[in-house]
């Protein structure tokens, strides 16, 4: 006898739910009080929930029931979604497992003179660029070098694709309210799901092998910032500059590029600098898809409680992030300079 | 002045707002800005405006702060669209142009120089001087030419590789006024264009501004809130308040006749000495004894120096070379005290 059986009798619906509620498979609740072979206990005041209604009225389903549909709506929407976006998405995959496969097969003597020249050029600064040479070489010290370059062969891929789409975004969100309005909630909802959920329908659509997989959910975290900071970057060049530039004629293609985005590069490197910082954050925890890197040696730690190995890991990945820091705050400040030279 | 006006403004009205064309009549029938606010929630920006502005002369708009200025003046090249009204430059309706057309004119006729100069800041002075030939898609080496010439005009050479931030405000606004001489536009839009400046630089600057169009004859529209800085570069004078013009002519014109309250006030307290010139006080010839040649366009400043205060004397007026009228002394100072109407003398 369960509670709920008073308030269907009285609403007239017994014929509705059928009689009985023996017939239906056993709820979760039930299934776990027998295993554990203790007597269900009747509650006084049972929440009303889809378990416990279902007990007093069979034609109420169960709450594994709304788990199972949605599990059953994904994987009929799956074949659907996989023919569209498989074959945008093989790129990705290739690029990863292009770039991971030269810097595995580039040594380290030729690999590390050119990180280094990149940390020149876009800093131009002296201590940042021998910071990166000497958190390099300690890295590799401790044989770290092959899985940390396989970390920034990731980043690099997943930043580079995340600028070449986030910045084409944000630029036509300054241009259109309209748009705007619908791509923030998007992005606010990117922003605020917990990692891990990304991955769930991600591991539906794809094939753990897939390089594409983990790809795909960096991009998603990361991009976020380069979008917003363009946008808010373009909206906020001066007026009185953008006036200018009308009154002299110009076409809304030579105001993008010789004044727009120029003015806007300091916010849009700003962008750039969070974006490198979350696809690191986000790429360590995508090793549990199989994303290779300094992050398996952390899972590696967490899993197997080997305090070590998780730790040195996770020094690689700090001494990761404060070069991709450094080097891209670097960059900044000196396109910032060159706005205002004093 | 029979030639056809290089700008011409017939009934130009403009209303800030969503629905501006509707409440149109209502300023049409003489509904004032306040009660349009208050009533309709519209911002009336610009009523009822006719202006000529001839070919190679310096207009002045002025007026207070809010009075329209700016509206007016974005009107010309179409930064801002008019409720209602026909803007004609070179007799050519500027309303019915298209959006390649409209970008024509204001590449080829026109060109502004900013209150806030509005320079390029990634861009060196010599790239913000030759920007104007860049749009229009001008070879490098021209630009190059042109924007040094210019530059070395306004007393900037040597600077070409600076960055903008690295000058001060009156080198800045040298580099706005070369900017828009390097587009060699007959027209030269200038809103406040030494409003930011100090009053020692903004002299210089005015200075610079007259001798460059004693040169080439530009039609330039300048905007000022500054009685003396009006009335030093105005050939025609268009006085503004609240979006309506109150008053138009030639400066010393409207300095000896103010038509409005509003004006005089505004004329009342400036140096009268230094802005009204021979021109308006003189005579006709009447052939007396001249204590000396004047020339019609000294001030009367000067006058009064060289005649050492002594006001029995008369001079006679010479236009170059050629006598035109005479000047008593007398009427010169009786030239320095303000018309005021009666409602502030009594
Ligand atoms: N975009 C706009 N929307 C609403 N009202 C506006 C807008 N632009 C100007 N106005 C109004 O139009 C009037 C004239 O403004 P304008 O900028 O032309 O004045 P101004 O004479 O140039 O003043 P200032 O000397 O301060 O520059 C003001 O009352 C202003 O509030
Ligand atoms: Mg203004």
């Amino acid at each position: 006898m369960a509670f709920y059986d008073g308030i269907f009798n009285t609403l007239g619906l017994r014929n509705w739910c059928g009689e009985g509620a023996s017939e239906a498979p056993m709820s979760m609740a039930d299934l776990l009080a027998k295993s554990s072979g203790e007597a269900t206990k009747e509650e006084f005041f049972p929440f009303p929930s889809l378990d416990n209604l279902s007990e007093s009225c069979a034609g109420i389903i169960q709450s594994r029931d709304v788990t199972k549909g949605i599990e059953n709506g994904f994987l009929a929407a799956k074949p659907g979604l996989k023919t569209v976006l498989d074959p945008i998405t093989q790129p990705l995959s290739w690029l990863l497992d292009g770039a991971l496969w030269v810097f595995a097969t580039t040594p380290w003597f030729i690999m590390v003179p050119i990180l280094v020249a990149i940390s020149w050029w876009a800093s131009r600064s002296k201590p940042v660029t021998i910071f990166v040479f000497a958190a390099i070489m300690l890295m590799g010290l401790v044989d770290h070098y092959d899985v940390a370059m396989q970390t920034l062969s990731i980043i690099f891929v997943c930043t580079g694709i995340s600028i070449l789409l986030g910045v084409p975004i944000g630029i036509a969100m300054s241009k259109s309210d309209r748009l705007q309005r619908s791509v923030v909630p998007i992005l606010d909802l990117l922003q605020t799901l917990p990692t891990f959920v990304y991955l769930i329908p991600l591991i539906f659509l794809f094939s753990v092998t897939e390089s594409k997989l983990y790809g795909i959910a960096i991009i998603l975290y990361a991009i976020v910032p380069v979008v917003r900071l363009t946008d808010l970057g373009i909206r906020l060049v001066d007026q009185d500059v953008i006036e200018a530039a009308n009154a002299f004629g110009m076409n809304s293609r030579q105001k993008l590029i010789g004044v727009e985005l120029p003015l806007a590069l300091p916010n849009i490197m700003a962008g750039i600098n969070q974006t490198i910082m979350m696809s690191l954050a986000m790429v360590v925890i995508a090793s549990l898809v199989s994303a290779p890197g300094l992050g398996v040696n952390v899972l590696r730690g967490i899993r197997n409680l080997e305090l070590g190995v998780g730790i040195v890991a996770g020094i690689g990945i700090v001494l990761l992030a404060v070069i991709l820091d450094r080097v891209s705050k670097a960059a900044l400040t000196r396109v910032d300079m060159t706005r205002v030279k004093h | 002045m029979t030639q056809e006006p290089k700008v011409r403004l017939r009934d130009l009205y403009k209303i800030f707002g969503a629905k501006d064309k509707e409440v149109l009549h209502h300023v049409k029938a003489g509904m004032s800005k306040e009660e349009l606010l208050v009533d309709h929630r519209h911002v009336l920006g610009l009523q009822d405006i006719n202006v000529d502005m001839q070919a190679g002369e310096i207009t002045v708009v002025m007026g207070l702060s809010g009075s329209g200025k700016s509206t007016l003046i974005r009107h010309l090249n179409r930064l801002i669209e008019p409720t209602a009204g026909e803007i004609l430059i070179d007799g050519v309706d500027v309303m019915g142009l298209s959006e390649t057309g409209l970008r024509d004119i204001r590449q080829e006729k026109m060109s502004m120089v900013f209150q806030k100069f509005a320079l390029l800041p990634h861009r060196t002075v010599l790239q913000n001087a030759g920007m104007a030939l860049a749009v229009r898609g001008v070879d490098a080496a021209t630009i190059d030419t042109e924007a040094r010439k210019w530059l070395d005009r306004v007393g900037l050479q040597g600077f070409e590789n600076h960055y903008p931030a690295q000058l001060s405000g009156g080198m800045q606004q040298r580099v706005g006024i070369a900017r828009a001489l390097t587009a060699n536009t007959d027209i030269m839009l200038m809103d406040e264009a030494f409003s930011a400046l100090d009053p020692l630089i903004r002299t210089d600057m005015q200075n610079l501004l007259l001798e460059l169009q004693d040169e080439l004859h530009k039609t330039i529209i300048f905007i000022t809130h500054d009685l003396d800085e009006a009335l030093k570069l105005a050939d025609h004078l268009v006085i503004l308040k609240d979006g309506a013009v109150v008053q138009q002519g030639e400066p010393q014109g409207i300095l000896m006749n103010p038509s409005d309250p509003y004006i005089e006030d505004f004329v009342s307290d400036i140096n009268r000495a230094r802005v009204l010139r021979v021109k308006s006080v003189m005579e006709p010839l009447n052939g007396k004894k001249f204590a000396g040649d004047v020339a019609i366009g000294d001030n009367l400043e000067s006058l009064i120096a060289r005649s050492e205060g002594d006001t029995t004397l008369h001079y006679r007026v010479m236009d170059g070379d050629t006598p035109v009228g005479e000047l008593h002394m007398k009427d010169l100072v009786k030239a320095l005290v303000p018309r005021l109407s009666s409602t502030h003398t009594e």
